[in-house]
């Protein structure tokens, strides 16, 4: 077991100090990848903060989909190839709704201020 | 340095014309840059933009149609009066400067959310789908005998391609795999005529002032095929910037933009325009993953072109909200 802060706790720090600090003394286009150095940093803090839960919950439900048990990537891509032969369509049942599911924690993550997320939220699933 | 070689061609085609001043990169990548500069003038400077693969940089990425096409079809679109910037010069040997060609600079603003946000651009906003419809109808109705040679495309070979570079990024995602199939099941065929498209014509590529369109940029990605390909392709959420309740470019509805075509003498086929917007939706997130692996394999290791990875998901949720919508 590693010692603390936790990497998020780490990541964050870094984030906030380049934000706050550092921030105010550029411009131009070291401004902008500064804004694009800072968001890198906020992506990997939320990835920490809820990457796990939201694989394990994708895991689960692709087991029930699939009837079958493998690593998140091998299970993605058996889905992938149900698909693309047709064997899987949005009749399956399930299949809108875990593909719902997925794409959103992914969005929480990747781009959390994407307007057709934000719409989506909203909805409540 | 670049000063020196401008200066020289500008001397031989430009009349009155003394030098070149103020270069500036505006972009470029390995194998095409932009420059604007101005021709030094006893009437005034004029404002120029220089197109070109630098020496050693001839060949084209295999979807591009090329410099030459580029400046041919900026040209036929400049004289049929679709609003673009006049081509000046093309690259010659002599000029040094590597392939090419030489435009006016047109004033105006192409970054999408400072349209979409500005109060400068307040008046232009309510116009721009309505405009978009008729300018759009220009390079549709450029003859094809008079076009240079074009990459032809059907809605089933870009289908096919979209397949092939999805398998080549080995990026198993169920959702683009739903979007191929529908896309298969729902391939509307060969279009009943065949005219000029665009390919990237779309907010973002449009130099915008407060009085509304004033050129169309890019040409780049030109080709023969369906012409409801661009008004499937300004219309992808991707490029409404935050608006999405505004499908063409965050300016306006799809009925809007339809009425302009049609009143510049144009039939729109509204349902080939969605499976357009589908097939674009996909075009860009099969995009992004492109973005990833240059990033990954090295030739551009920046962290926007790693971000731009991220931003497959952005299509993902696209994708299911134009496939399998939830409630209302």
């Amino acid at each position: 077991m590693q010692d603390e802060p936790t990497p998020i706790e780490l990541t964050k720090s870094v984030a906030d100090f380049l934000r706050n600090d550092i921030t105010p003394l550029v411009s131009g286009h070291q401004a902008f990848k500064l804004r694009v150095a800072i968001n890198i940093l906020d992506l990997v803090t939320r990835q920490l903060t809820l990457e796990e839960e939201g694989d394990e919950k994708e895991v689960e439900r692709l087991r029930a989909l699939l009837g079958s048990d493998g690593s998140l990537t091998d299970l993605n891509r058996a889905l992938a190839e149900r698909i693309a032969r047709g064997e899987f369509d949005l009749a399956t049942p399930g299949l809108a709704e875990h593909l719902w599911q997925t794409t959103m924690d992914k969005l929480a993550v990747d781009q959390p201020n994407y307007a057709s997320y934000k719409r989506e939220l909203g909805r409540g699933g | 340095m670049i000063e020196a070689e401008l200066s020289r061609s500008v001397a031989r085609w430009c009349p009155g014309a003394t030098g070149a001043t103020g270069a500036a990169k505006l972009s470029g990548g390995a194998s095409q840059e932009t420059w604007r500069f101005d021709i030094v003038h006893p009437e005034g400077p004029i404002g120029a933009i220089l197109r070109r693969a630098p020496k050693g940089y001839g060949a084209a990425p295999t979807r591009a149609a090329g410099l030459d096409a580029e400046a041919q079809l900026m040209q036929l679109a400049y004289e049929a009066g679709v609003p673009s910037p006049r081509v000046m010069h093309v690259l010659v040997p002599e000029d040094d400067l590597g392939t090419g060609f030489i435009m006016q600079r047109v004033e105006g603003e192409t970054i999408a959310r400072k349209i979409l946000r500005d109060d400068e651009f307040a008046a232009a906003r309510p116009i721009l789908a309505r405009q978009i419809g008729g300018v759009l109808a220009g390079p549709h109705k450029l003859l094809p005998s008079k076009l240079p040679e074009l990459r032809r495309v059907t809605a089933t070979t870009e289908i096919g391609e979209f397949e092939r570079d999805y398998h080549s990024l080995n990026w198993p995602k169920p959702v683009f795999e739903l979007a191929l199939r529908w896309l298969r099941n729902n391939d509307p065929g060969p279009s009943a005529e065949e005219t000029l498209v665009h390919g990237d014509f779309r907010n973002g590529n449009l130099i915008i002032g407060a009085e509304g369109l004033r050129a169309v940029l890019d040409w780049e990605l030109a080709h023969l095929g369906d012409p409801m390909e661009d008004l499937g392709w300004v219309c992808v959420n991707s490029w409404r910037f935050g608006e999405i309740d505004k499908p063409v470019g965050g300016f306006g509805s799809r009925e809007v933009m339809f009425a302009g075509y049609e009143a510049a003498g144009r039939k729109v086929d509204a349902a080939r325009v969605k499976f357009w917007e589908v097939m674009g939706t996909l075009r860009w997130g099969i995009m992004c993953g492109g973005m990833m692996q240059r990033f990954r394999e090295g030739p551009d290791h920046s962290m926007e072109r790693a971000m731009i990875g991220r931003r497959a998901s952005e299509t993902e949720i696209d994708l299911l909200r134009l496939l399998a919508p939830r409630g209302r």
